[in-house]
């Protein structure tokens, strides 16, 4: 199905966790904070089986069967179970290392007589917190000794709660009030409980219709741009209005400030939805079209100053369908696995945040996962889809692939889309720089970017892009120089230092095709910066366009540490003259070998030019050792000799009469 | 024209000896000859003799001759195309004297400088080819009709003779170089992408160049074309363009905000063709576009001019002539041009702005003038302006000191220096440096050679510090 493959841009991850699908016997439960399926048999004294993507192996363990099993969840370290089978208690099972478990249980129930337990969460190592009708207790977990000591309690009546969790702790979402509408967002960190500003979700007004209450499975958590989002399904937003939306309310990192409106995302469609977060897209699934959308609340939309409108990235297209072997129904045809075709957005399926897609009755748990290439075709502004790219993880090498077409023949884009797309790139690469200047200041290890942002630095310009078209000869030479001069001024305006080698580009590419006078005025601006590679490189050019010369002189006049290279230069010209004045303007007649200017000056010929030279070092040994005399370690035998026979040896004073 | 006793043009003629080889024919080898009020016969002794003194000369030396020095006159020569010879003869200045109540004249031979007539001369012919293409182009283009070529010669000296003026000629026209504006590296790359932007939009516009006021930013023209045209643009299109329009300023008021009327705020631009359509509202009238001959890529390569400025920025537009110009692509031109252009000048004047106070709160109490014969950048100080219309701020015997300085250090070829102090106590210095050039008036009458030296060092330091110059 080849011609199929451009036209998904989600699809599940080909290797599903397996597990044995829900049956009577069978009960299956997923702990999202961990990622993990939990299978349990006849209420697990048949065998409890723990997989998950973040598990090397799975954990299989049997446990007495104490009645029906409600929900079961690890503590991050994986070393203490939570099992909830009643509505008043929690039982807890310690794992050793070696995920043997101890024989016995222990348990904690919750305050009050008529108290009831909706759900427990793992907040922390030996952290836990129960949330019943009436609120929410916050233990700490000995398990050493085998008990539970209550930290903290939050008295409210709660009709749901909605669980997020972090490395660090995590956030619970507590619902209370008729409507089930004002949340209570509760922040964890190790053994701290912070109450944040309670806010409430407008409901939608319609007439003759009692307003309805906002629903559990309509209420998610999720970190989009690193920051925390509760995304509320709005199935009828205003009356009259034709199409569900997405709320997202920001959950602001000062916590003084309640959660905040911020995005609005149009559906424009009706009827059950899920919705995941995919590399801070939030991708929304429709049940009945069999389609999935993306939204990228940084993209485009338009804004009333307080609330940004979103229309999907790109249109609704179903997921890639794909096959799977599954034990066969049919054991009598002899095989024991057969290829399905597997049902796509089935009633059997359920989402969790941020990715995840489980299908109880098929026993599979999928990661949801975009795929960037047949997007690329999709959208076609390119500027919006390089601004897209960009947020996205794993993403350069298409970013580098959609730049490199760019340029081709018969597909190229105009410069200026070249130069904002250049700018976008570079944004982020100074970002980057600057970060690593940061993080070089104050002490490493402390400042992580959570989201790896995508850097395109120089180097992968260079061998993905130009490297690719300087060898392209069907790209007028013009174009390679703007394309080029676009990235040196993009570079240059955000103060990034321009590599060597997209230097040597340009200038290989403007000296091959003759463009010598315009390599000259950009030299003459500055535009190339100075360095001593860029001085050779310009030095070997001086055959072909002899202004080249006196362009390399500047240059290492500029760097100021090149007087060794200066003095090469001019001795190489039989500039023996200048030479010799630039070593004593540089003030370093005393260090300079004389041997070399000697030999320069033996090899023009010129018998004057030989003496002048010659005098002015045996002056410089006068002043240096009081003699004119050459120092043996200067190897000047066979200069003071050629001096002697021009102008014989009475030239040489011996020594000199100063007492 | 001139005073009595001044350099003056005298003649101006070029002719070539194979054209009227036999006896009788002698009127054939005239092309253009200067004044045309002269009678024939003197116009044919008048060219044999040249053509003798150079025949004459040829056989002493490879080199053909340059100048013929007489008491009253000066004749330069320049054969700038095969057998084709341009001639111009000046009068030496001279000054009346009266002794014994007899007055005789006395004539300053000094005072007419060879290298800045052979400057006028060379000038004058790459003016003509900048509009013509060369001699030789032109008869292949005529099928070896000597006589439209005389009429292209007569078409284009007759006016632009008149416009030679050996008095106020000096260093700068033998230099003829070009003043580059100061920008920072970043404005640099900007005008860079526009102009990339703009050839790659307009594939018909070949060659663009970029001027701020008099001063070059960017050519994509070579060297020598850009000498010229710069020189057109900068003492001839440009003078005359401001001059129109502040005589249009003085008639109607806000001439250059024509847009702001027709489109919404934050679009007014101040662009306007300088050539081309005067009037991008009127389709009727598309101006005048001058055509220019270049050698950049190809020989005599056919362009057409078109310029446009917005504030007092300019960009010149070269178009080869296989292309049409019509007044759709000029209105397309302006709309693209007429925003960008406004944005890129005023960006450049702001840090123009913000350099100059620097240079004029201190007055320096040297003059100089600076140049690169790699690429041919120049400046001066010496000048009140580029164009030399407001004369300048030396003594027109130093001015004329300043150019033998150059061309004594010019003919060694050896780096080094000359110091002069001139009769009125003045000392002047020329300092050369591989292919740059320095002439300096300092005016410290007490100063001896060595706080002179000093004087240079400092000065060099201040101006000259990125680049290898030696002392």
């Amino acid at each position: 199905m080849a011609s199929d493959e451009g036209s998904h841009y989600i699809e599940l991850c080909n290797s599903p966790i397996k597990f044995e699908p829900i049956s009577k016997q069978n009960n299956v439960f997923y702990d999202d904070a961990n990622q993990q399926v939990f299978t349990v048999r006849s209420g697990g004294s048949m065998g409890v089986v723990v997989k998950g993507p973040n598990d090397r192996g799975s954990i299989t363990f049997r446990m007495e069967d104490r009645g029906n099993v409600n929900s079961m969840k690890f503590s991050p370290d994986r070393r203490i179970l939570a099992i909830q089978r009643s509505p008043k208690s929690v039982e807890f099972i310690n794992f050793h290392e070696d995920q043997t478990t101890d024989t016995s249980e222990y348990s904690q129930t919750c305050k009050g007589r008529s108290t009831e337990i909706k759900g427990f969460v793992w907040t922390n190592v030996n952290e836990i917190v129960f949330i019943t009708g009436n609120g929410a207790e916050f233990y700490q977990i000995n398990p050493d000794k085998r008990s539970l000591k209550n930290l903290k309690s939050l008295n409210l009546s709660v009709v749901w709660y909605v669980w997020m969790s972090r490395p660090d702790g995590g956030m619970l979402l507590l619902s209370s009030g008729q409507l089930a509408n004002a949340l209570q967002p509760v922040y964890f960190i190790q053994g701290s409980m912070l109450k944040l500003p309670k806010f409430e979700v407008d409901l939608p007004a319609l007439p003759k219709q009692p307003k309805q209450s906002l629903l559990e499975r309509d209420v998610t958590m999720a970190y989009i741009y690193g920051q925390l989002y509760i995304i509320v399904l709005r199935h009828q937003p205003r009356p009259g209005a034709v199409g569900a939306e997405v709320v997202l309310y920001m959950v602001p990192q000062q916590k003084e400030s309640p959660a905040k409106k911020t995005n609005v995302l149009k559906l424009e469609m009706s009827g059950r939805f899920a919705i995941n977060v995919v590399d801070s897209l939030v991708v929304v699934h429709h049940q009945a079209s069999k389609t999935s959308v993306i939204f990228d609340i940084q993209l485009d939309g338009d804004s009333d100053g307080f609330v940004t409108n979103h229309f999907p990235v790109v249109s609704p297209l179903p997921i890639k369908p794909f096959k799977m072997y599954l034990p066969t129904l049919n054991i009598q045809q002899g095989q024991d696995k057969m290829e399905y075709n597997c049902e796509l957005y089935s009633a059997n399926w359920i989402v969790f945040q941020p990715n995840i897609v489980i299908d109880a009755k098929l026993g599979c748990l999928w990661s949801v996962e975009l795929k960037l290439e047949p997007l690329v075709t999709m959208i076609p502004d390119k500027c919006r889809l390089v601004k897209f790219l960009l947020q996205r993880q794993k993403s350069k090498v298409v970013i580098l692939d959609v730049f490199r077409q760019m340029l081709m023949p018969g597909m190229q884009v105009g410069l200026p889309v070249i130069s904002r797309i250049l700018d976008m790139l570079n944004d982020g690469y100074m970002q980057y720089l600057d970060q690593e200047i940061q993080a070089l200041a104050i002490e490493p290890s402390s400042q992580q970017d959570p989201r790896d942002r995508v850097i395109i630095d120089q180097s992968d310009m260079y061998t993905n892009v130009f490297a690719v078209f300087e060898d392209n000869s069907k790209i007028p030479y013009k174009f390679k120089v703007a394309v080029l001069i676009e990235y040196i001024r993009s570079l240059s305006q955000r103060d990034i230092p321009v590599q060597h080698y997209v230097y040597e580009l340009l200038i290989n590419t403007l000296v091959h095709n003759n463009c010598f006078y315009q390599l000259h005025q950009f030299l003459q601006y500055h535009v190339l910066s100075d360095s001593k590679p860029l001085a050779c490189l310009m030095l070997s050019l001086e055959t072909e366009y002899p202004p080249a010369h006196q362009l390399a002189l500047d240059m290492l006049t500029r760097l100021a540490t090149a007087n060794e290279e200066i003095i090469e230069v001019l001795l190489s010209k039989n500039q023996l003259l200048p030479a010799v004045r630039f070593i004593r303007k540089a003030g370093i007649t005393d260090t300079v070998s004389s041997r070399k200017f000697l030999e320069a000056a033996m090899n023009t010929l010129d018998k004057q030019l030989f003496f002048t030279v010659f005098k002015f070092f045996q002056q410089r040994n006068i002043r240096l050792r009081g003699s004119p005399v050459f120092h043996p370690g200067e190897h000047c035998e066979i200069y003071v000799k050629h001096f002697e026979e021009l102008f014989g040896t009475d030239a040489i004073p011996q020594s000199v009469a100063v007492s | 024209m001139s005073k009595p006793g001044q350099i003056s043009l005298l003649s101006f003629f070029i002719f070539n000896p194979t054209y009227g080889p036999k006896e009788g024919e002698e009127h054939k080898k005239i092309m253009y000859y200067y004044p045309t009020n002269v009678d024939i016969d003197t116009k044919i002794k008048q060219v044999g003799l040249c053509e003798a003194i150079i025949t004459f000369t040829r056989t002493f030396s490879d080199k053909p001759c340059e100048t013929l020095h007489t008491q009253k006159t000066r004749q330069v020569y320049f054969q700038p195309e095969k057998d084709f010879w341009m001639v111009m003869t000046v009068s030496v200045p001279f000054s009346e004297k009266t002794k014994d109540g007899q007055v005789s004249y006395e004539y300053h031979e000094e005072d007419v400088q060879d290298p800045v007539m052979e400057a006028l001369l060379r000038q004058s012919y790459r003016m003509f080819t900048l509009f013509n293409g060369s001699i030789y182009y032109l008869l292949q283009k005529f099928d070896n009709n000597v006589q439209t070529l005389q009429t292209r010669l007569d078409h284009f000296f007759s006016r632009y003779v008149l416009t030679l003026r050996p008095v106020s000629s000096d260093l700068l026209d033998v230099f003829s170089g070009i003043s580059f504006l100061p920008l920072d590296k970043n404005t640099y790359l900007k005008v860079q992408c526009f102009i990339n932007v703009l050839e790659s939009t307009f594939q018909q516009v070949k060659y663009t160049a970029f001027l701020y006021n008099d001063q070059l930013v960017w050519s994509g023209l070579e060297q020598d074309d850009m000498r010229i045209m710069y020189r057109y643009l900068t003492t001839s299109l440009f003078p005359a363009y401001l001059e129109q329009e502040l005589q249009a300023a003085g008639m109607a008021p806000s001439p250059g905000t024509r847009h702001a009327s027709t489109s919404n705020i934050g679009s007014v631009h101040y662009g306007k063709f300088v050539t081309g359509p005067p009037n991008v509202d009127n389709p009727k009238n598309m101006g005048k576009i001058p055509r220019l001959y270049v050698n950049t890529e190809e020989e005599n390569e056919e362009c057409l001019l078109l310029v446009y400025r917005a504030l007092t920025a300019s960009v010149c537009l070269l178009i080869n002539s296989q292309h049409v110009v019509n007044f759709e692509m000029c209105t397309k031109l302006d709309q693209f041009l007429g925003q960008q252009l406004s944005n890129l000048a005023s960006e450049i004047s702001e840090q123009y702005s913000a350099k100059r106070p620097a240079s004029s709160s201190m007055e320096p109490m040297y003059k100089y003038i600076y140049f690169n014969h790699m690429n041919l950048a120049q400046k001066s100080t010496v000048h009140v302006d580029s164009k030399k219309s407001s004369g300048v701020f030396v003594s027109q015997d130093t001015l004329k000191l300043l150019c033998d300085i150059s061309s004594d250090l010019q003919r060694n070829n050896q780096d080094g220096e000359t110091f002069v102090r001139t009769l009125t106590d003045c000392w002047v210095v020329g300092k050369k440096s591989d292919q740059r050039e320095m002439v300096v008036v300092i005016n410290q009458k007490n100063h001896n050679l060595i706080e002179v030296n000093d004087e240079v060092k400092k000065l060099c330091g201040l101006n000259f510090n990125s680049i290898f110059f030696q002392d």
